[in-house]
């Protein structure tokens, strides 16, 4: 790789208690690609994620986002520096509309008077941005903006998600599990979403358990076992079979992976 | 970097019966509904119509029952004036109850308050705004107090306004004596505290500035509420406090915040008490919060948090007395009042249950 990572950690260490969660774990984000996460249950790969999101603080090591060292103390840092995170959950308002969860925590409010000293919301620009982000991703088949997340279907959801991520997103977007709770169609539909991210040239990390849905999409898939990065491979040289053997420790993955 | 993107639109091999299968994804079912499917839907998006059907019916049926004493202008004012108390503190209530919080605290907090302004400006003769002023403070702490062991403790709401309904409750004892405040010394050393008593006439009707307050403390809210970002945030707290915070709203202040407000409306409410009772009274108002709470619930609010409109309650708060003013002049007994009272709650809730299981 010739062009810098957009996002690294090196040496990354978090205990709870007296379990290791992170053992001087890499990561390198290059600008543009999907990387993908994948690892067993507990080799610590959710953690990782939580660390470079803003949910955890690291006991050791460091993050640098852009080449500057950061250090989030909440996922609300992490986001104003331009990380953004689809939770598994989504983190949607089922009440609320379309529009008020894409901007939920980061509202804007009339310019003049109104604005100023009621702190009136501009809706009309709010749901202008929100209709605009979403058909640019496609998702106009939800026609209505005001409409309720609770009456949309699980793959709607999703995609007001990552649109909301898209849309605010200035450096890397995190998608955890996006395709777990999703049916085979809304599946697909999802994979393009996250292609179409890719396409405008954001970085996404894709954590999923899903290696068919890994090696379709991933430029380059980063193993995690026992609590580091055991190595990264690129999806067009591997079988499902071989990051499935390196995950579980079943068989020893390449020098050169190893070095990448 | 790969090339991967176009050529993975190719998908998955399993996926490839899902071309001769249904092509539409992510579309809108549009299935025949039933009519009831309808209205379900309808309600989902409206939430306050259910009980301006309720009042509107209610006040046709009392007209017709009655007859012509209901419908005067003199009578629908003087239903605004009973109400208008339990309104202020149902609108308190709401704030709460949008978090998926209850308070049960407001109806002491309130007299507390009370008790403060008649003894700060009756019986050590403070000036009365000042008195006033001291008064929103107390209601306003009372309220943080609420939403500090709620959020910091991290207590239930319905065990922390149990407790504080208690304390605030034997405070006001203590700092009255028990004893009311008679309006005659009111009137002699500070009368601005009966000025909520004061109204004016429009046509036959006679409205308090008390009632006008009422309607006022709504309108406030409702724009609070829908048009600045933190009454979004109060809605998404309650909705899904977890979610909300992932979304980037502090959620432990916004609660904090809604119950300082809480006890700022309902220290408001004990300045317009003073005027509807005419005395400071520390034993008034006794079942105010559950009154407050039945308000909440018929005006469609959910319980669990997050669903229905601030208007409800004001709407809630005039069924109620709707119901005991009809009932009255047709002179039925006022066991049944409550027993009707009782049994709209419980529709209420239940009409709330089945409209949130809409689906799409």
């Amino acid at each position: 790789m010739s062009t810098e990572p957009v996002l690294t950690a090196r040496g990354l260490v978090k205990h709870y208690g007296r379990v290791v969660a992170l053992n001087q774990a890499d990561f390198d984000l290059y600008p543009g690609e999907i990387l993908a996460v994948i690892g067993d249950n507990g080799a610590g790969k959710s953690t990782l994620i939580k660390a470079i999101s803003g949910a955890i603080h690291p006991d050791e090591g460091e993050i640098r986002l852009d080449g500057k060292p950061v250090h989030f103390r909440s996922p609300l840092e992490a986001r104003e520096a331009g990380i953004e995170t689809v939770y598994q959950t989504l983190a949607l308002s089922p009440a609320l509309s379309i529009a008020d969860n894409m901007f939920l925590g980061r509202e804007m409010r009339k310019p003049g008077f109104m604005g100023r000293w009621f702190r009136s919301l501009d809706r009309e620009a709010m749901e202008r941005i929100a209709r605009e982000k979403l058909s640019d991703l496609g998702l106009m088949t939800i026609q209505n903006i005001g409409q309720a997340v609770e009456t949309l279907s699980g793959g709607q959801r999703q995609g007001v998600a990552v649109a909301r991520a898209a849309a605010f997103g200035s450096k890397v977007i995190i998608m955890d599990e996006p395709t777990a709770a999703l049916g085979v169609k809304e599946s697909r539909r999802v994979l393009d979403l996250i292609q179409d991210v890719r396409s405008r040239g954001m970085p996404i990390v894709l954590i999923s358990h899903n290696m068919p849905h890994v090696f379709e999409v991933a430029d380059r898939i980063h193993v995690h076992r026992l609590g580091r990065r055991l190595c990264v491979i690129d999806p067009k040289d591997y079988t499902m079979s071989d990051a499935v053997a390196f995950m579980t420790g079943a068989k020893e993955p390449p020098a050169e992976a190893l070095a990448a | 970097m790969s090339e991967a993107g176009g050529a993975a639109r190719r998908g998955q091999e399993f996926e490839d019966g899902l071309e001769k299968g249904d092509a539409s994804v992510a579309a809108f079912e549009s299935h025949e509904k039933t009519i009831l499917d309808r209205l379900q839907h309808f309600l989902h998006g409206n939430p306050t119509m259910v009980p301006v059907i309720v009042l509107l019916l209610s006040i046709a049926v009392f007209g017709f029952v009655a007859g012509g004493n209901f419908f005067s202008a003199f009578n629908l004012s003087l239903v605004m004036q009973q109400v208008s108390i339990i309104g202020i503190l149902a609108a308190a209530q709401s704030l709460v109850i949008l978090t998926a919080g209850i308070d049960l605290s407001v109806g002491a907090s309130m007299v507390l308050v009370s008790v403060i302004m008649g003894n700060l400006a009756v019986k050590m003769g403070l000036p009365a705004p000042l008195a006033i002023g001291v008064g929103f403070l107390c209601g306003m702490l009372a309220g943080t107090l609420n939403g500090f062991l709620v959020t910091r403790v991290k207590l239930p709401p319905f065990i922390v306004t149990l407790g504080t309904w208690n304390i605030f409750f034997a405070l006001n004892l203590w700092l009255s004596g028990a004893q009311s405040i008679r309006s005659q010394d009111i009137d002699a050393t500070a009368p601005l505290l009966k000025w909520f008593g004061e109204s004016i006439r429009i046509g036959g009707a006679q409205f308090t500035y008390g009632s006008i307050l009422m309607v006022l403390i709504f309108a406030v809210l409702w724009y609070v509420l829908n048009r600045t970002a933190w009454g979004r945030h109060v809605y998404a707290v309650g909705d899904d406090k977890e979610a909300a915070e992932l979304s980037g709203i502090r959620t432990n202040r916004t609660l904090v915040q809604v119950y300082a407000v809480a006890g700022l409306v309902c220290a408001i409410g004990a300045w317009a008490s003073i005027g509807r009772v005419g005395s400071v009274s520390p034993q008034s108002f006794q079942e105010a919060n559950l009154q407050s709470i039945t308000a909440v619930v018929i005006g469609g609010i959910s319980l669990f948090g997050g669903r229905g409109s601030i208007v409800g309650p004001l709407v809630g708060a005039l069924i109620v007395g709707v119901f005991n003013s009809g009932l009255r002049l047709a002179g039925v007994d006022v066991l049944w009042q409550v027993f009707a009272i009782g049994w709209l709650t419980i529709i209420a809730v239940a009409l709330d249950q089945w409209i949130r299981k809409v689906s799409a």
